[in-house]
């Protein structure tokens, strides 16, 4: 699915204002029991830029970002309300195919979690689910998530070794490329980088800024500096709610709630 | 002083003890290989029982390695699937929790019962008279809670973070269980079935009631056939045997015996260390 906004696009020079709404919340409510985890959720997230979630802790983001694929559908206490568009297609429809819906959205968690297989096969684990190719194929889709990650060149040598012999990072951009493996166009972070080292966040944040480009990235952060660093959008969250939602820059320099000021300027935590 | 010397008593009791305990299993070790080395012959290995206590074991080992072949052939996959669905499938109500209590207090159960119940229901109601599959399938009775004890345990120790990535990408559960959780899971699942593997190779009880009367003469040929076992063999000749060279027999189908119980007990425990050591650990 290409995108016509920003295939050779200059991130500098690129309005958010102009992008398409790829993913669109439309009144959607989400509870646990009976806690009611979102509440009222109306945001629309563009494409080809990069979307951040803030909020302090237990505020809903990870919930918020997992409702776009439809991860929170394994918690067996969780109900849900309204609707979420993605290109139009409202996902919660009851005849939606959430395995397709998962093909078409890539997800990046907390803690780096390749499975204990060896790298190639990490990335080879959802073109073979869905038969996407063999042999050769497969080889060059690995080849090619692997350099869409930027790991291709430091573990080209060592495909067959097992995942947990690399580094943190290393592990963390096995799971992007396993997420770019199956051709995506929305991938979702969960605050990727919190456990990695400085360098490794770096390169890290630097791979998000290029993968707009490609793909529509939402991804939920701790770290004002990181949101202010790679998003274009920014929302800011608070119990379920989302406060405010707007320009990255606006958001941090011109904030409209008093919630929000008090949450960039670390007045509460 | 008198508190000093008191805690002093304590800790000198709770060496002996230590010491007892640790060094009981061993002593029972060298005491069977010292007692039965002189049986080892490959006439022994590789002939069969004659007049009671005379001759080899051969159809005892074959017998004791089908039983617990055959045994395990029935039981792993069923308790594996069991608690593949137990852990992966069964929401947490009362058929799930009566299952669960009784597949925790049925391991351990008194084999003489299993062994009661394979004769009456197995060998004589379902006529498959005293049979390596009589046999094999009370056998499995016996080996089922722990294989799916261990075969869930190794399940809910696979990190929630696998089945994650995995359903994000798309995967069914089924397909998640079948190339994640599974192939993570298979060397303690393996674990856990060469521990009953032990268990079953041991058994007297059940094998006596249900297999054969433990002097067969023959390996077995057909499911149906009788067969005898190690365990069975040692129990006869040393209550039943009169002579010195039988008694050096039971010992050295002991020694037998333990030999092959421990080669299971050996892979088990391999097969965990390289496990955890690949899981990165
Ligand atoms: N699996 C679950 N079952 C029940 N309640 C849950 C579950 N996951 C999260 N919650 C609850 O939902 C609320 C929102 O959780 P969520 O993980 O979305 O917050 P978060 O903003 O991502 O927090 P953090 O910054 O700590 O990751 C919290 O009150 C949490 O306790
Ligand atoms: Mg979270």
């Amino acid at each position: 699915m290409s995108n016509t906004y920003m295939i050779n696009g200059d991130a500098a020079a690129f309005s958010p204002r102009l992008a398409l709404d790829k993913v669109v919340f439309k009144g959607f409510n989400l509870w646990y029991g009976d806690n009611h985890v979102l509440k009222d959720i109306d945001i629309a997230i563009k494409s080809n830029v990069v979307t951040a979630f803030m909020g302090p802790s237990g505020c809903g983001k990870s919930t918020l970002l997992r409702s776009i694929d439809r991860m929170n559908d394994i918690i067996p206490s969780c109900k849900t309300e309204g609707d979420v568009y993605i290109d139009g297609r409202n996902i919660y429809e009851p005849d939606e195919d959430v395995y397709e819906l998962r093909k078409t959205v890539g997800m990046v968690f907390q803690k780096p979690n390749p499975f204990p297989m060896s790298i190639y096969d990490n990335i080879a684990y959802g073109p073979r689910l869905h038969k996407m190719a063999s042999g050769e194929g497969l080889d060059k889709i690995v080849e090619e998530s692997l350099r869409g990650a930027v790991l291709w060149d430091e573990v080209k040598d060592r495909l067959q070794e097992n995942a947990f012999g690399l580094s943190g990072g290393q592990q963390q951009r096995v799971c992007i490329a396993r997420a770019l493996s199956i051709n995506p166009d929305i991938i979702l972070m969960d605050e990727p980088c919190s456990a990695l080292d400085p360098i490794a966040t770096i390169k890290i944040e630097a791979l998000m800024r290029e993968l707009k480009d490609k793909y529509t990235v939402v991804l939920v952060t701790h770290n004002l500096q990181q949101a202010a660093r790679v998003s274009e959008m920014t929302a800011f969250m608070y119990i379920g709610e989302i406060i405010e939602f707007g320009a990255t820059s606006d958001v941090f320099e011109n904030p409209q709630n008093e919630l929000t000021e008090n949450y960039i300027t670390g007045r509460f935590g | 002083m008198k508190e000093a010397q008191k805690e002093k008593a304590v800790r000198g009791l709770l060496y002996v003890t230590v010491g007892l305990s640790i060094v009981i299993l061993p002593i029972i070790v060298v005491w069977v290989i010292a007692n039965g080395v002189g049986a080892i012959s490959l006439g022994f290995l590789t002939g069969r029982p004659y007049r009671f206590e005379y001759g080899g074991i051969f159809p005892q080992i074959m017998g004791s390695i089908y039983l617990v072949s055959l045994c395990t052939l029935f039981g792993a996959p069923l308790g594996i699937a069991s608690a593949i669905y137990l852990s992966e499938y069964a929401s947490d109500n009362v058929v799930t929790r009566t299952v669960r209590f009784f597949t925790e207090t049925l391991a351990g159960m008194p084999s003489i019962v299993i062994g009661l119940f394979g004769l009456e229901f197995l060998v004589y109601y379902l006529k498959l008279k005293t049979s390596l599959l009589a046999g094999a399938i009370s056998l499995s009775f016996m080996m089922l809670p722990w294989t799916i004890r261990a075969s869930e345990e190794a399940i809910n120790v696979v990190p929630k973070e696998y089945r994650e990535a995995s359903l994000a990408m798309g995967a069914t559960k089924w397909q998640t269980i079948l190339r994640v959780v599974l192939p993570a899971a298979i060397p303690g699942i393996m674990t856990g079935v060469l521990l009953g593997m032990g268990k079953a190779i041991g058994e007297t009880a059940v094998v006596w009631l249900t297999a054969g009367s433990g002097l067969e003469a023959f390996v077995p040929r057909t499911l149906k056939s009788p067969t005898g076992s190690l365990p069975m063999y040692i129990y006869l000749i040393a209550t039943q045997g009169h002579t010195a060279e039988g008694l050096q027999n039971a010992f050295g189908a002991s020694l037998v015996l333990l030999v092959m119980f421990l080669a299971m007990s050996v892979s088990a425990l391999f097969i965990r260390n390289h496990y955890l050591r690949r899981l990165g650990s």
